[in-house]
């Protein structure tokens, strides 16, 4: 009998915590099956973020280093340029990457590191409980802002992507989802690309995926799927912010 | 709603809750925070306040804990009475502005929530990391449960900002063993809080076009020195304040707070001395070794900073010999930060006792009577042999 599928040899064994309808787990065999897909799952050095997806480490088979709040990108770069023979990537959530660690994105894409950045976008604090985010959605309830963000009291919704795109050090920048197949296929496809950038020592890559949060945003999981088509993608719109592909056709190189 | 018919005289509160309960109280003008565990529910607990209109708080999310100092800062210099918490790494990322608050005098109240510092990553209780906040200037006061928590916190707020200190002041908790243990707090009424705290008035507020000030300016070899010194000078004389206002809010409320609480050392051969939620065991297990006949007592530091140095020595310095307990190392191959202090204030005493230290519980490791009893009985073997063969003992851990 043929076999169609196998869990990825980049996942350890270990089950997932992540909550019911949370779409971490689903992340997290796309970047696994990219790392077996490349051959790079013996090679990879993964950088676990503070915040929800801070047991990585337990979940990749590969070598990880959990990093404090908001420095994955600064420990990333000091991991790849000891070894730059290696892939090294960082799992980050909105908190961790949005929040107290954007000023490390910024300038580790600056610095157009060889790095590849996950970043894994819930408009929410999922770990401690449900606080604003500075992703979170205009008039989005969180346990911060029982009646909502405003723009008043808590400014606008980050858009990192949007942030990154005009940095020159980053080479792929893309937005994508997880909330249907083909939007599965579409976020594998960019993490191929970000992977690439690296491979190819292009500059930085970064996958936002808007993700789901069903238990702080108080919504099933099926409710949650639908709140990303309808309410987070009207603010994040989802796309290819930058590739370097279309660089390297302009420049003519 | 739940909240709000626990503000009754007495309630079962988390130390989380209690310590929101009190800020509630204080109700400072400006509260900028940033969520990290086990703090985050003050904070948290915080804003629905402000969203429910309870209170009438500028409160900004920020983007970390630096900068929620950093806010804190902006506000109490412009005028305003400013709070923040936080706990662990979150005060390690605050070290650069822990110095300048203090160093720039201004009377900030902040609840710690004692927790482990990184790395390995941990979310448990210890106290590296107030203890290495112990010499960033500023007052440091320990609760050994969620009532002291709430009063701690509201004496801070007078003691902060007495005008002979001015110096900002952080109130600590166990993390997770008080802040998420329900108790029973008696909680004052808010009124009794307003006149007990009275009205913030900072003397050097921002803006006064009359008279103009720039507030941290750069000052050299000319200035700074006499700055430091000021500022060492209000640390020493916020002890006789810290008493001042223990004994009034003892007045209020039939519980006196001193430096330190001695507890059975009237005719105690042996001591520990203890801070934090293990003072409560440690008084359990005291009782059990008293009703063996064995001649024991505590002593709990409750502040640290300024360290009741004397008061110490008056107490210690009857006993044979002290263990000195330590839920944080400094790494110098002398002990603990406890320790070594304690032993350097024993210097001095006339009948110096054996002292020896005890490192427990880092990472949140359990400390049970057992063990706190197993330290106790080690000290007696102080009694006629040296201590130096080790002065330093770990508790509780596999080796």
């Amino acid at each position: 009998m043929r076999q169609v599928t196998a869990k990825p040899k980049a996942l350890t064994n270990a089950p997932f915590h992540y909550c019911p309808g949370c779409t971490h787990g689903i992340i997290h065999r796309l970047l696994a099956e990219t790392l077996d897909e490349f051959g790079l799952t013996e090679n990879a050095i993964g950088i676990a973020s503070v915040g929800c997806s801070v047991f990585a480490y337990d979940y990749f088979n590969c070598d990880m280093q959990q990093a404090a709040h908001g420095r994955a990108p600064a420990v990333a770069t000091g991991i790849k340029r000891v070894r730059p023979q290696n892939f090294v990537f960082t799992y980050q959530g909105d908190g961790d990457l949005g929040s107290i660690g954007i000023g490390e994105t910024i300038h580790a894409a600056n610095r157009g590191e060889n790095i590849t950045i996950i970043f894994v976008n819930n408009a929410v604090y999922g770990m401690t409980g449900g606080q604003m985010a500075p992703t979170t959605l205009l008039g989005q309830k969180s346990s911060t802002t029982p009646t909502g963000r405003s723009i008043g009291e808590h400014g606008y919704p980050l858009p990192v992507s949007e942030l990154l795109q005009a940095l020159p050090g980053a080479a792929y920048v893309a937005r994508t989802t997880v909330t249907s197949p083909s939007q599965i296929r579409i976020t594998k496809r960019a993490l191929a690309q970000a992977f690439q950038a690296q491979i190819q020592g292009r500059g930085l890559g970064l996958v936002e995926i808007l993700s789901t949060c069903p238990v702080n945003w108080h919504m099933d999981p099926v409710e949650a799927l639908t709140f990303i088509n309808e309410e987070m993608v009207a603010q994040f719109p989802l796309g290819v912010f930058k590739d370097f592909d279309e660089e390297v056709a302009r420049d003519g190189k | 709603m739940a909240l709000q018919e626990k503000l009754t005289k007495t309630a079962a509160l988390t130390g989380n809750e209690a310590a929101a309960q009190a800020m509630r109280q204080i109700h400072p003008d400006v509260v900028a925070a940033y969520p990290i565990t086990p703090q985050t529910e003050i904070v948290q607990l915080y804003s629905t306040f402000v969203n429910d209109g309870i209170v009438h708080t500028e409160y900004v999310a920020v983007e970390s804990e630096h900068s929620a100092l950093s806010a804190t800062i902006g506000a109490a210099a412009a005028g305003a009475r400013s709070m923040t918490a936080t706990s662990s790494n979150g005060l390690a990322y605050m070290w650069e502005m822990l110095y300048i608050a203090a160093g720039l005098r201004l009377p900030i109240v902040m609840p710690v929530v004692n927790r482990a510092l990184s790395g390995p990553i941990n979310i448990h209780c210890d106290h590296s990391d107030t203890m290495g906040a112990r010499d960033a200037g500023w007052i440091q006061i320990y609760s050994e449960n969620a009532q002291e928590m709430y009063d701690n916190l509201i004496q801070a707020v007078r003691i902060a900002e007495n005008p002979d200190i001015m110096l900002p002041v952080m109130v600590t908790m166990d993390g997770f063993i008080i802040s998420h243990g329900m108790e029973n707090v008696e909680l004052l009424p808010d009124r009794a809080v307003e006149e007990f705290i009275g009205e913030y008035r900072y003397p050097y507020a921002l803006l006064d076009i009359e008279n103009p000030r720039t507030i941290g300016p750069l000052t050299l070899q000319d200035f700074y020195f006499e700055h430091k010194r000021a500022q060492a000078d209000a640390v020493v004389k916020a002890k006789t304040v810290i008493l001042k206002v223990g004994e009034e809010y003892g007045q209020l409320t039939d519980r006196s707070y001193e430096l330190i609480e001695s507890y059975r050392m009237e005719d105690a051969e042996y001591a520990l001395v203890v801070l934090g939620s293990t003072a409560g065991t440690a008084k359990y297990v005291i009782d059990e070794l008293r009703q063996d006949g064995e001649k024991y007592g505590l002593v709990k530091i409750r502040v640290c900073r300024p360290f009741p140095a004397v008061r110490l020595g008056e107490v210690l310095s009857r006993v044979t010999a002290v263990g000195v307990m330590d839920r944080a190392d400094s790494f110098s191959g002398e002990g603990g930060p406890i320790f070594a202090e304690v032993r350097a204030a024993l210097y001095g005493v006339s009948h110096r006792p054996h002292c020896i230290n005890y490192i427990y519980g880092l990472g949140g490791r359990d400390i049970g009577p057992d063990l706190i009893r197993s330290a106790a009985l080690d000290i007696k073997s102080l009694k006629d042999g040296s201590e130096s063969d080790s002065l330093v003992r770990y508790l509780g851990v596999r080796e």
